[in-house]
């Protein structure tokens, strides 16, 4: 094992003995990406550990390794100081670690207590499970957070701030000593973030650490004790919190270094091309995803939409192409409005969506590269109102190959054979393919390798230059700086601040995408 | 379509490529071969007669496999095609026998054309019964169609109280005579039924490759969401697939009451079988997305020209059912046997050009 004695020194922070998990010189790789390098990391017992950084930096990676989902590659984990092991995440589980991902575990078709006991039934013998017994003892746990559930409850009859607190329940009930909690409150209402700090604060009086992972600096602020700061997988700051400010934060997730963007395109914006008017959508679980929403775009703008997970970006996109019936509000394209719902109209019109999942929502794995990227535009290659002309088919296909970049050996291969970049590329061109006049591009550089991104941005701005209003979404800070000619920060639903480039800062967007949560009037409410 | 698949690479070396393509041409090959085994071992297989006489059966079951085909690309499953095949063969042939009854001392009798077309009609309405208990009601397909199959047998059931309309010869004075053209007619010497098969098949062989709809189809099977968003009206491909599989149904209604020139209400009893495992030997994917008309035909005729080897051999029924089952497994072990060995080799090709 590698043994750089550790370049970050966190023992000058305060004292050892608080020490109850430590990370020695930790590094994972993945087939050839490396995660996380070289950390350093202690918590603290009856402490708030925060984590921060932005997405793909690798705070979960870390987080994932003292759970035991995933072994470090170098590098060693103490527990108590003894060098220890976890081949599982069960595992890690008898050593007192609990994790509570973002996505919560639960099965919605079972009562809270089944839920808690999920394998490890309590049982009498042959005569099965002891529903009563596992009851009361769920029940107890569920007091202790002081949760005002009950225990027999079908969880999928929760609202999801209360599913956490089940999921808090369950790590309790394995007598946890440390408690990972990932992104807790990206879901979460004003009232419920309050219990669930509430629940925090009690345990952490009861000396369990506690691991909180979030983009939200406000909540950091507030119920953090250690910092500690990832960027591009190593640490580049730890500090206590009261020692530090937002801005500190800031400049250390995101570094000096400037990535590699196209350089903007000095063209004149044309006239409105877009405008959403009071778009609002309910959450399944109440409460609005979308809250009256208004944004308006010219032709040749990139409009960047900046918010954290959950801040109803998604949601908004999707209410622009009509996927949500139930949405409420006004879609105008070129001045005139778009009164039909449905999104087949809505592209007609000239609205495209390149959406977040590729997997998911994007692509039709079992198809060729060519029927892909023709899916969503067949139309335009029919005559006779029903015949499809291969040659214009084809010709349309070439052109798009070569325009992206997209590096396909032959098209009639599947679209599951190239890169995640080059998937993501035939997803814009099927996009661009129905010859939009509005691009909605949802985190357009997700999950894609650096030269793809690049390639994606020129064609973003090679667009723009082409007179599209572009609206993109992303979670990446200097992306909508450096792609966008306005920005909007997205936070709960609503649009908290809108900003030219040139009057942008960092810490204005990060302060403005964590607004929301307190019930109070925002300005940005009504935007131009 | 399967034809496609024919051309095989002339220079492609590579013994993984070259059992890639033998496993594509798998129903070709297991074709072949049961065509090579009965003409050695059944006496008269290769008879012209008896090729026409098998080509009418496997041309019953091919028109079901075909609506299956595509109800399965979309990820579906139509059960009640049976059921449609007995219904609308009591329909044609209660029109033909006894006409509209209005209860008012008349009754309509439609000519043999009008009658043929009310039927097709009734098998799409039925489909679109089963497009519709599953896109605006959610009703998942297997339970949608699995209802429709016992309504369907029930109403054939009803319409006779359970007996057979027998003899419809039809009257000249009513111009429903000629109904058992269709059945056993013949146009260039190939029965009548095999005419329509060859349509109906370059039809939605077409239509699966050239019409927009038609592509929709694997994308609506292979990704529904991703289908959704890029403006697919899914709902209205779902309608259709159900729709042409009923209308496909009645068509084997339609010949099956016309080659015995009577209709029974249990016609058509477990066809729905017959035809997903046609769909099956074919390529068709059950999760949807990846299939042919031509292998489904293909298919389609592997397992008749099977059945009616074995008869012609004499071996017992049950033993016929045994073997058929094993076929489809294999069938369906090699088809993801090909897809496992196809992605190898495309990622060994990828690797190669780095």
């Amino acid at each position: 094992m590698a043994s750089h004695s550790s370049m970050a020194s966190p023992s000058s922070i305060d004292a050892q003995d608080d020490i109850i998990l430590q990370l020695e010189d930790v590094t994972k790789v993945y087939s050839g990406i490396v995660a996380v390098k070289n950390a350093t990391l202690s918590l603290r017992r009856g402490a708030v550990n925060v984590l921060v950084g932005e997405n793909g930096a690798g705070k979960s990676t870390l987080m994932r390794m003292i759970a035991g989902v995933e072994r470090p590659s170098l590098g060693r984990i103490l527990l108590d100081a003894k060098p220890v092991e976890f081949h599982s995440p069960a595992d890690a589980q008898k050593h007192g670690i609990g994790m509570v991902f973002q996505e919560l575990n639960l099965f919605g078709n079972l009562s809270v207590a089944e839920n808690i006991f999920a394998t490890r039934e309590i049982v009498r013998g042959f005569l099965g499970i002891d529903h009563n017994a596992q009851i009361e003892k769920a029940n107890l746990f569920l007091d202790r957070l002081d949760a005002g559930i009950s225990a027999e409850t079908m969880v999928e009859d929760l609202p999801i701030g209360q599913q956490q607190l089940v999921e808090i329940a369950k790590a309790l009930s394995l007598d946890t000593r440390i408690l990972i909690l990932d992104e807790p409150t990206s879901a979460l209402s004003a009232a419920e973030v309050d219990i669930l700090f509430k629940v925090i604060a009690e345990l952490k009086a009861q000396g369990v650490a506690i691991v909180y992972i979030s983009h939200r600096l406000e909540e950091l602020m507030r119920i953090g004790d250690h910092i500690t700061v990832l960027r591009d997988g190593q640490i580049t700051g730890q500090a206590l919190v009261k020692d530090i400010d937002t801005r500190w934060i800031v400049r250390s997730m995101i570094g000096s270094d400037a990535k590699d963007f196209a350089k903007s395109v000095d063209h004149t914006l044309g006239r409105e091309a877009f405008r959403a008017e009071d778009i609002s959508l309910a959450r399944r679980t109440g409460g609005l995803a979308v809250d009256h929403l208004s944004i308006s775009v010219r032709a040749g703008e990139v409009l960047g939409i900046y918010g954290l997970m959950g801040a109803g970006r998604s949601e908004f996109f999707e209410c622009v192409m009509g996927q949500h019936p139930h949405a409420t509000g006004r879609i105008y394209v070129d001045g005139a409005e778009i009164a039909a719902r449905d999104t087949p109209t809505r592209i007609k019109r000239g609205l495209a969506l390149i959406p977040e999942d590729r997997q998911r929502e994007g692509l039709v794995q079992v198809l060729s590269i060519a029927a892909n990227l023709t899916l969503a535009s067949l139309d335009r290659f029919v005559r006779f109102k029903f015949h499809i002309t291969g040659e214009r088919e084809r010709s349309a296909i070439a052109d798009a190959i070569r325009d992206l970049a997209i590096k396909a050996p032959n098209p009639d291969f599947d679209v599951t054979s190239m890169s995640g970049g080059n998937q993501q590329k035939v997803v814009i061109g099927k996009a661009l393919m129905t010859k939009p006049k509005v691009l909605l591009m949802d985190e357009p550089s997700r999950g894609i390798d650096v030269g793809a991104k690049a390639d994606v941005f020129r064609t973003m701005r090679r667009l723009a230059g082409e007179g599209l209003a572009i609206l993109f979404s992303t979670s990446d800070l200097e992306e909508v700086m450096a792609l966008s000619d306005r920005i909007a920060v997205m936070s709960n639903g609503r649009i908290t601040t809108i900003l030219d480039r040139a009057d942008a800062s960092e810490e204005a967007i990060v302060q403005a995408a964590s607004i929301g949560h307190k019930s109070t009037q925002t300005s940005g409410d009504h935007a131009p | 379509m399967t034809t496609a698949t024919t051309t095989t690479p002339a220079a492609s070396a590579d013994s993984g490529s070259l059992l890639l393509t033998l496993m594509k041409l798998r129903t070709f090959i297991a074709l072949f071969a049961v065509i090579a085994f009965f003409s050695a071992f059944a006496p008269n297989f290769l008879s012209t007669a008896n090729i026409i006489l098998m080509s009418k059966h496997v041309a019953l079951n091919a028109f079901l496999a075909m609506g299956m085909t595509f109800v399965i690309i979309t990820g579906g499953i139509d059960l009640s095609v049976g059921s449609i095949v007995g219904l609308c063969g009591m329909v044609a042939g209660g029109l033909i026998l006894n006409g509209i009854d209005l209860q008012i001392g008349y009754t309509i009798y439609f000519n043999i054309v009008e009658v043929c077309l009310i039927t097709l009609a009734v098998g799409i309405l039925i489909g679109a019964v089963n497009g519709l208990l599953i896109t605006r009601l959610n009703v998942a397909p297997f339970i949608a169609t699995l209802g429709t199959l016992y309504v369907a047998r029930g109403l054939a059931l009803l319409s006779s109280d359970g007996q057979t309309f027998p003899n419809l010869v039809g009257k000249p004075e009513l111009a429903t005579t000629g109904f058992g053209f269709l059945g056993s007619g013949r146009i260039i010497g190939l029965p009548v039924s095999i005419w329509i098969l060859i349509v109906v098949a370059l039809a939605a062989a077409y239509f699966a490759r050239y019409v927009p709809l038609g592509r929709q189809i694997f994308a609506v099977g292979g990704n529904e969401r991703a289908a959704r968003m890029s403006g697919i009206r899914v709902n209205r491909v779902k309608m259709f697939v159900y729709m042409f599989s009923g209308f496909c149904a009645a068509i084997v209604g339609i010949v099956i009451s016309s080659e015995l020139m009577a209709a029974h209400p249990a016609t058509g009893n477990s066809f729905e079988l017959n035809a997903i495992a046609a769909a099956v030997l074919g390529g068709t994917s059950m999760s949807g997305g990846r299939g042919t008309i031509g292998g489904t035909i293909i298919g389609a005729f592997v397992i008749g020209i099977l059945s009616d080897g074995l008869v012609m051999m004499g071996v017992s029924s049950f033993w016929q059912m045994v073997i058929k089952g094993i076929v489809i497994i294999v069938a369906v072990v090699v088809d993801q046997a090909q897809r496992r060995l196809q992605q190898q080799v495309a990622l060994m090709q990828l690797a190669k050009k780095g």
